[in-house]
């Protein structure tokens, strides 16, 4: 599947371009919802909402509307609740993985681009062997074998995303390295750390920055498939994925309790997704692309 | 070629063994020990001890690792703790069911993407393509799972048409079996459709303004069969490497759908294997699937090769 593979896949997607003013009108809505969503997941606790672990019985699979504005999950939790505190779960996962990423592989790739030699043939093959381990397989596998829990989900998600920051950052430093600015600094008598920080960070940051909105979009999809499949974090804990999940359970009585976790979790991906690939499409050297 | 082909291989043979290498660790990562997870409850130090003796599991870890390479290349992957069954027993009984679930998948991607392709790539820039490149796109934030729900909900709960859950081997029921396959396979087409639907529409949009496609119309052949006869083909060679691609992709994704719609598949065995910590299980498929993602990847890379010859001689 597509969205569990932070590869070329989702990198290459474009919305249509010719039409600026639209495209412009969904990168607000884009940006707006993750505002939105963002805010509610770190204000959770002072919002004036029901507890998302407390159960209220009476109200078990009551419909949206009247005490519960969403509704209540299958054990009666305010879904609403439950939504806005699953969505600190994706958001911190989802924003923390790729952190790793883009530290790890983003220097990884940058030296491997600019010294080349051993470092880079050693760096290539790393990723190729990460690579060659299907990357759901490899979450699922390492989360059983160590537990399930958020700090684990998000440190196993943030192994399998170096290797695309690794791929991004050699190859735009491979090509930057060979630019004049780069031979006149040189000329100068920069150090080698200086090139790297001061020359080239600042061109591969905004390229990796795109590649990383792109990486938060799959990392919310993968945790949620763990979520799903009840393989990722442990309840009662709400996440949008095991809402899907438990929501599943009664899609002839309460379908409404697997497509709202869904229309959340599909949103805000999408929302990133928008903004990542804008972001792309403004940072790629390739001619054209503007 | 041969040189191409020793290249490649020369290059597979570490992959492979660091596969193995990677697979072993992750089962070190396991907390405490295997020894207690099989005796559960009754975990008592001695039986513990005796049975760690029984499975080497005292030996220093690279020790340990030999003798597992060794078994591995015996075809000796283990077997559970629970059923008695071996692992090779338990994934060759498995994988035909994954293979049938991605083969239909696999077609259906196929034939709802390349007429979506070729529709696109010849209305290039209207609103038809733009609305299908955009919805391709959206696609993509809509992961299986999602679809999933969808499709029980309208074609197994609205409807009522097929099942949600439900297989039978085929060799009892061959109707049965393909219906229980409707849904799951039509899932994972749904994740296929935009990356071929994409990566033809592309290559058909440059083929189309080839000299040769300008000279079939001024031959004044009809447009059906310039599309179909003159320009698929030589716009399908990236389409044949990204459906190759794509089995690596599909393995996930049957993952998830397996267990979803209850397919006895190799996607099932594993999520099964995790949930009743059977941890010989999930070594051996894990080492599997990866083995054969890699395995995959190679014979793509060959088909690729065979296919452009660029590859062979450029820089692979």
């Amino acid at each position: 599947m597509a969205v569990l593979e932070i590869d070329g896949d989702t990198a290459l997607v474009s919305p249509v371009r010719k039409q600026q003013r639209r495209v412009g009108v969904l990168f607000v809505c884009a940006v707006a919802w993750i505002a939105v969503i963002g805010l509610a997941a770190i204000f959770a606790d002072l919002l004036p909402i029901a507890s998302p672990t407390d159960m209220d019985l009476l109200a078990r699979r009551a419909a949206p509307g009247g005490n519960h504005l969403l509704g209540a999950d299958h054990l009666g939790r305010d879904e609403l609740s439950r939504l806005i505190h699953g969505g600190r779960v994706s958001l911190t996962v989802g924003l923390l993985a790729p952190v790793i990423g883009v530290l790890i592989g983003g220097s990884l790739g940058m030296m491997a681009g600019y010294f080349r030699g051993r470092l880079e043939t050693f760096a290539v093959g790393g990723v190729d062997v990460l690579l060659a381990f299907p990357p759901l397989v490899f979450a699922l596998a390492v989360t059983a074998y160590l537990g399930q829990s958020v700090l684990n989900i998000t440190l196993v998600i943030g192994v399998l995303s170096i290797p695309a920051f690794t791929r991004v950052s050699r190859a735009v430093t491979l090509s930057l390295s060979e630019r004049e600015f780069v031979t006149a600094a040189r000329a100068l008598g920069a150090t080698h750390a200086r090139i790297l920080i001061r020359e080239l960070l600042p061109n591969v940051a905004l390229p990796l920055l795109a590649f990383f909105l792109l990486g938060v979009a799959v990392t919310i999809v993968v945790e949620g498939a763990l979520s799903f499949l009840g393989l990722g974090v442990p309840p009662p804990t709400a996440s949008w994925g095991s809402m899907i999940g438990e929501g599943r359970e009664s899609l002839d009585i309460a379908p409404w309790l697997a497509f709202l976790p869904a229309g959340f979790m599909f949103a805000t991906v999408l929302s990133f997704n928008i903004v990542g690939d804008t972001l792309r499409a403004l940072t790629d050297p390739r001619p054209g692309t503007l | 070629m041969a040189k191409f082909v020793g290249r490649r291989l020369l290059h597979l043979l570490p992959v492979l063994f660091a596969v193995t290498l990677l697979t072993f660790l992750i089962a070190s990562l396991l907390p405490g020990d295997l020894a207690y997870v099989m005796l559960g409850d009754q975990a008592t130090p001695e039986k513990v001890a005796a049975l760690r003796a029984e499975m080497g599991l005292d030996l220093p870890i690279w020790q340990r690792y030999g003798h597992w390479l060794w078994g591995v290349l015996h075809g000796d992957l283990g077997r559970s703790f629970r059923t008695g069954e071996t692992v090779l027993a338990a994934v060759t009984d498995r994988l035909p069911v994954s293979l049938e679930l991605m083969v239909i998948a696999e077609v259906m991607g196929l034939v709802i993407g390349i007429p979506l392709a070729i529709l696109c790539a010849v209305k290039s820039g209207s609103g038809l393509d733009r609305f299908l490149t955009g919805l391709a796109f959206g696609k993509l934030s809509l992961p299986s799972f999602m679809v999933a729900i969808l499709l029980i909900y309208l074609f197994a709960v609205e409807l009522n048409w097929l099942p949600a859950t439900g297989w039978v081997p085929f060799a009892e029921d061959p109707l049965g079996n393909l219906k229980s396959f409707v849904l799951p396979a039509l899932t994972l087409a749904f994740a296929e459709w935009p990356v071929l639907m994409r990566v033809l529409r592309s290559d058909m949009i440059a083929t189309l303004q080839e000299d040769y496609i300008a000279m079939a119309k001024a031959k004044g052949l009809r447009p059906a069969r310039i599309l179909l006869v003159h320009a698929l083909k030589p716009s399908s060679l990236t389409l044949v490497t990204v459906t190759g691609i794509n089995i690596g992709r599909l393995i996930g994704g049957a993952l998830i759908v397996e267990t979803i719609f209850a397919l006895p598949g190799i996607g099932r065995l594993l999520v099964g294997a995790i949930y009743a910590r059977d941890f010989i299980i999930l070594q051996g498929v894990v080492l599997f699937v990866a083995t054969g993602f890699v395995v995959v990847n190679f014979i793509v890379d060959m088909l690729y090769a065979v296919l452009d010859p660029r590859i062979r001689h450029g820089r692979a």
